[in-house]
């Protein structure tokens, strides 16, 4: 028989001595995909480190320029005021994920870890080019999130290291974020997509999930469409319906998507190019 | 539950006898202390409390937090209780179905699903219990698509879900919050 290791650390450099002392160890977080995998026998830790008690890691901070998210920061939490406020299409995001109670467990670093391509703060987290903090015995790292989430369910982050907090730069403008699943609560994404307006940059950012292996901007759609909006319109930035139509169909083609038991690549593809597109008409008017 | 002693269910690999088990540890279950002995590392927490600590208001459904059956508070927070692993609920407060039952505070939730018509097999009774006592005490005058959305984890596939909302505007009635119809203060869930 075997005693196996738990460690419960309160804070992050604890938990990190706690990875470093037990070989094998694996990272709990919110445990809404770790214990689902361990309930069916997929994953056995021979250790666990548990965040749920670290709560440095559940703080966030908006400042006029940059939003810091902590990685144990529950879907729950996104809604909160001041975060919501800045991050609208973050809390619309956690709000779409599982049920209540899944969103009082889960957590923004526990998402980017798993690195699933449904995961559904990745795709705004995407749009905003953020930067993942990761701490690990020989100190801390900032990486983006592309060189973080490297495949389906793989990423670069190392045995030893723990997931400190997630960075965004504001943009001053709207921001949508739109899924498409079979019901409107726990459910997994079949294509979702996050849009963001700079009205200051005169910039569109487009990032779609569930229709590649990891999270993907939609570059060429925001190219054109940043190029076809009368920025400078009476009543706010529009475009014209041909335009928003075009940017749809941009949409589509920077998508990947696979046929699985949630939904084929045909669909998927014609999805993420409709709610972009709605998206982003949540965000800019209509030209008449 | 230990991939040694596969009871029913899902279990780890059968061909590793020796599991990792954990050393003895107490959970406060119900303003209860108990202690939890010979456990494995990857039992959760819903595991724990019925096979255990002998406490199966929790019912054990899905395994994947898909249900809503297991929904105990931890630290006031309502969750699935197979999505905590039991080691992780060390030095947390757990309540279940069977202490606020205890306490009374949910009788009147009990007795209007009853009296609705909102327990037909009763399976996913107690998870609907404990997901709307967590609603009603946040939010008492919650309107209707504030109770969808707070029961949106707990399925039953009894009842068509008519009369458990019915059941939940008679506790808001009972208890004289009044149901407001619109964004408002005590609406925040």
């Amino acid at each position: 028989m075997r005693v196996a290791r738990v460690a419960l650390p309160t804070t992050v450099d604890e938990a990190v001595v706690a990875l470093r002392d037990a070989p094998g160890a694996q990272l709990l977080a919110g445990g809404t995909d770790f214990c689902v995998e361990v309930n069916f026998g997929l994953r056995r830790p021979p250790a666990v480190v548990a965040l749920r008690r670290v709560r440095e890691l559940r703080r966030h901070a908006v400042t006029p320029e940059t939003v810091v998210i902590g990685a144990g920061t529950t879907y729950a939490d996104m809604g909160d005021p001041g975060l919501s406020s800045a991050l609208p299409a973050l809390a619309a995001a956690a709000r779409t994920v599982g049920s209540p109670q899944v969103r009082n467990a889960g957590t923004l670093g526990g998402n980017v870890a798993t690195a699933s391509p449904a995961g559904d703060t990745l795709p705004l987290l995407a749009a905003l080019d953020a930067r993942v903090v990761l701490r690990g015995p020989s100190g801390e790292r900032t990486a983006s999130l592309g060189e973080v989430v490297t495949g389906v369910k793989t990423t670069s982050i190392g045995p030893d290291e723990v997931v400190v907090e997630v960075v965004v730069d504001r943009r001053p403008g709207p921001q949508q974020f739109v899924k498409v699943g079979t019901r409107n609560a726990m459910v997994i994404a079949i294509a979702s997509a996050a849009v963001v307006v700079d009205v200051e940059a005169h910039e569109v950012r487009v990032a779609l999930g569930s229709v590649a292996p990891v999270p993907v901007r939609a570059t060429a759609a925001e190219v054109h469409i940043a190029d076809a909006i009368d920025w400078r319109a009476a009543g706010g930035p529009r475009a014209s319906e041909g335009a928003l139509a075009r940017f749809g169909e941009l949409v589509a083609g920077a998508a990947s998507p696979i046929t699985d038991h949630r939904s084929t690549a045909e669909y998927r593809r014609l999805a993420v190019g409709v709610i972009a597109r709605r998206a982003l008409e949540r965000c800019v008017a209509r030209a008449a | 539950m230990p991939p040694e002693e596969p009871l029913t269910g899902s279990a780890g690999p059968a061909d590793t006898p020796a599991y990792e088990r954990v050393e003895p540890y107490e959970l406060v279950v119900n303003g209860t202390r108990m202690t939890v002995e010979d456990a494995w590392l990857g039992e959760s927490l819903l595991f724990v409390l019925r096979e255990r600590l002998g406490l199966p208001g929790a019912k054990n459904a899905c395994e994947q937090g898909e249900c809503g059956s297991c929904s105990v508070l931890l630290d006031d927070v309502v969750v699935c209780a197979c999505l905590v692993l039991g080691v992780d609920a060390v030095g947390s407060r757990v309540e279940t179905v069977e202490g606020l039952t205890a306490s009374g505070e949910v009788a009147d939730i009990q007795a209007a699903l009853v009296e609705a018509g909102g327990v037909q097999c009763g399976f996913c009774t107690p998870g609907f219990v404990v997901a709307l006592h967590d609603l009603l005490r946040r939010a008492p005058s919650a309107d209707d698509m504030t109770v969808r959305e707070a029961l949106s984890g707990n399925l039953c596939r009894c009842t068509g879900y008519g009369r458990i909302l019915e059941a939940v505007r008679a506790v808001q009635w009972q208890r004289g919050a009044g149901v407001s119809t619109g964004e408002g203060p005590g609406d925040g869930a």
